[in-house]
């Protein structure tokens, strides 16, 4: 009985440390590609790394950090990158992702192409300068009944320099409502300035994934960990007017801008179209009378569309494109920067386009 | 039957009269997922094929000259799992390696089929119907080619079937599991021709 279970134990163990090693020697002899390199952006950086492992990975390894949201699973297309040189032919696991402009561009799913020889990519400039950091929570607090303001602190001796407006991707790990860990993209609420926190607004989506996670499990002294800058929302250097227009946490990225203009001394004629349902929506109110009194050229209009009877409003009343398309007089020559729902958004460029605001001087980050 | 024609017969019985995915409805998962395009059930198809037919002898061996001297029949699950998957794993990284061509057609279905019950059954039945190696040799191989004459069927099938009108709660799976049944039932006028245990 005993000789019987240790032969078969022994037979076992033996198929599978013989198959075992065979992989081991399959791996680094075929499976071996050695180092290449990666030349980006016309050999601005050239990195060496181990071959044979997918593209978004080696970067990341080397710092360079693509924006991706399913962790290179190849399921949610964002981590495309130009691949110029040494690309070969597309996998069919990227196809569903790339369309036929694209094809031209040699645009590939970085998750999916593996460098198996030296290439050559072209990424966004500003990907350089985006990083992980590990932090921690240093506040939570409630700014209303459904949005918290979170502020992380970088370890010691690190600095993050967004531009106002940016977002950073925002790590949730493990938990019941998640079997991996997800990245999520939120906007940075803090001015630039302040290098070493970064301050973010969640607002609590029911069955959202991070923000479920953000308002039920998270505590102060938690670490986290985000990657970023990214993005394209910040503001432009002109002499137009400024139209601001968000809605619920749409406020980070602008009152990031705004107190960015009041560090720098920008004094353009702006205002600031803040749109909730009632009094309990409107947040950080102190915080924007105050831009007002640095800002001589500043107006915050928060905007009510149902105030409830006990709010004694005063205010502006109504759907936010209504007192858009109220107030703004000069629209040719006003930019415009749009950050809420995408239902928001697109009602809110079709009201700006009402008014003459060139397409090209509208910018928008759309929450989806 | 004379011995000597028994691997010509069951060459022809797994292509045709034993049809693994028809008659014993084995590997129907990929079946049904992948037979929505010709190229891409051309490409499973020959990588089936091939699979079949060496894992089949690999197993066969390792039946005869491991598992039966020391009496460890029962652990043949087991055992054909962990052969079949590292052989798959090995010739993926070695046709990534040196065929670009051969690893867009044919490579990336690999991993797909690992697990796939259609190549366990071919080895379990050869076990089972006690073939000796060459036989078993050409019993994955017709195995092989009997899924891929299925696949290029329904594929075939399938591609009329996007101008036909199904009722929209049959749509997808559930036409073509319909399909596969009336397949399975055709295939079956073949079973007068060759008979296999």
């Amino acid at each position: 009985m005993v000789i019987t279970l240790l032969i078969s134990i022994a037979v076992i163990s033996l198929i599978s440390v013989f198959l075992a090693l065979l992989m081991v020697i399959a791996d680094a002899t075929i499976g071996n590609y050695g180092i290449v390199r990666i030349s980006i952006n016309d050999g601005t950086k050239e990195l060496e790394v181990k071959g044979g492992q997918p593209l978004l990975k080696a970067l990341n390894q080397e710092g360079v950090f693509i924006p991706s949201a399913c962790g290179g699973r190849g399921s949610c297309g964002l981590c495309k990158v130009r691949v110029v040189q040494g690309g070969g032919e597309y996998l069919p696991t990227e196809l569903p992702f790339i369309s036929e402009d694209e094809k031209k561009q040699q645009v590939r799913l970085s998750c999916q192409f593996k460098v198996k020889a030296d290439v050559a990519i072209v990424i966004p400039e500003e990907l350089f300068s985006v990083r992980e950091f590990i932090t921690r929570v240093e506040r939570i607090r409630d700014l209303t009944h459904d949005i918290k303001e979170v502020t992380l602190r970088l370890k010691d001796g690190e600095t993050i320099t967004p531009l106002a407006g940016q977002y950073i991707q925002f790590k949730v790990p493990e938990y019941e409502n998640t079997e991996e860990s997800v990245y999520r993209a939120y906007s940075v609420a803090s001015p630039p300035d302040d290098n070493t926190r970064v301050e973010l607004e969640i607002r609590l989506v029911p069955n959202g994934i991070c923000t479920t996670y953000v308002h039920t499990i998270l505590k102060e002294g938690d670490e986290v960990t985000i990657n970023g800058p990214y993005g394209e929302f910040y503001l432009r250097e002109s002499d137009r007017n400024i139209i601001f227009i968000a809605g619920g946490s749409g406020m980070a990225p602008i009152k990031s801008i705004l107190m960015d203009m009041a560090q720098k001394g920008i004094n353009r004629k702006a205002m600031y179209f803040f749109g909730a349902r009632s009094k309990r929506d409107l947040f950080l109110l102190d915080e924007m009378h105050a831009l007002e009194q640095r800002l001589p050229n500043f107006t915050f209009v928060p905007a009510l569309s149902e105030p409830a009877a006990e709010d004694n409003w005063e205010g502006e009343t109504g759907l936010i494109t209504d007192v858009v398309r109220r107030m703004v007089k000069d629209g040719p020559n006003s930019e415009a920067y749009l950050c809420g729902s995408p239902g928001m958004i697109n009602a809110c460029m079709a009201v700006l386009t009402e008014l003459n605001v060139a397409p090209e001087n509208i910018f928008y980050d759309k929450f989806s | 039957m004379h011995d000597a024609l028994l691997p010509l017969s069951v060459f022809f019985a797994s292509i045709f009269t034993s049809n693994i995915l028809l008659t014993n409805y084995l590997g129907t998962c990929s079946f049904l997922s992948v037979s929505k395009e010709m190229k891409t059930s051309l490409g499973l198809g020959v990588a089936v094929i091939f699979v079949m037919a060496t894992t089949t002898p690999l197993n066969w061996l390792v039946y005869e000259y491991l598992l039966l001297p020391f009496g460890l029949e029962y652990l043949r699950f087991i055992v054909f799992i962990i052969v079949i998957a590292a052989f798959v794993q090995l010739t993926e990284m070695a046709i990534e390696r040196y065929s670009e061509p051969l690893y867009q057609s044919l490579g990336i279905f690999l991993p797909l089929i690992t697990v796939n019950c259609a190549i366990l059954g071919v080895s379990l039945f050869m076990v089972i119907r006690e073939y000796s190696f060459f036989t078993s040799f050409v019993f994955g191989l017709g195995s092989g080619i009997g899924w891929f004459v299925a696949i290029i069927a329904m594929a075939g099938i399938r591609v009329k079937l996007k101008n036909a009108k199904v009722v929209p709660a049959l749509e997808g799976p559930g036409i073509t599991l319909i399909i596969a049944g009336f397949m399975a039932m055709a295939f079956m006028g073949f079973s007068g021709m060759i008979a296999v245990s």
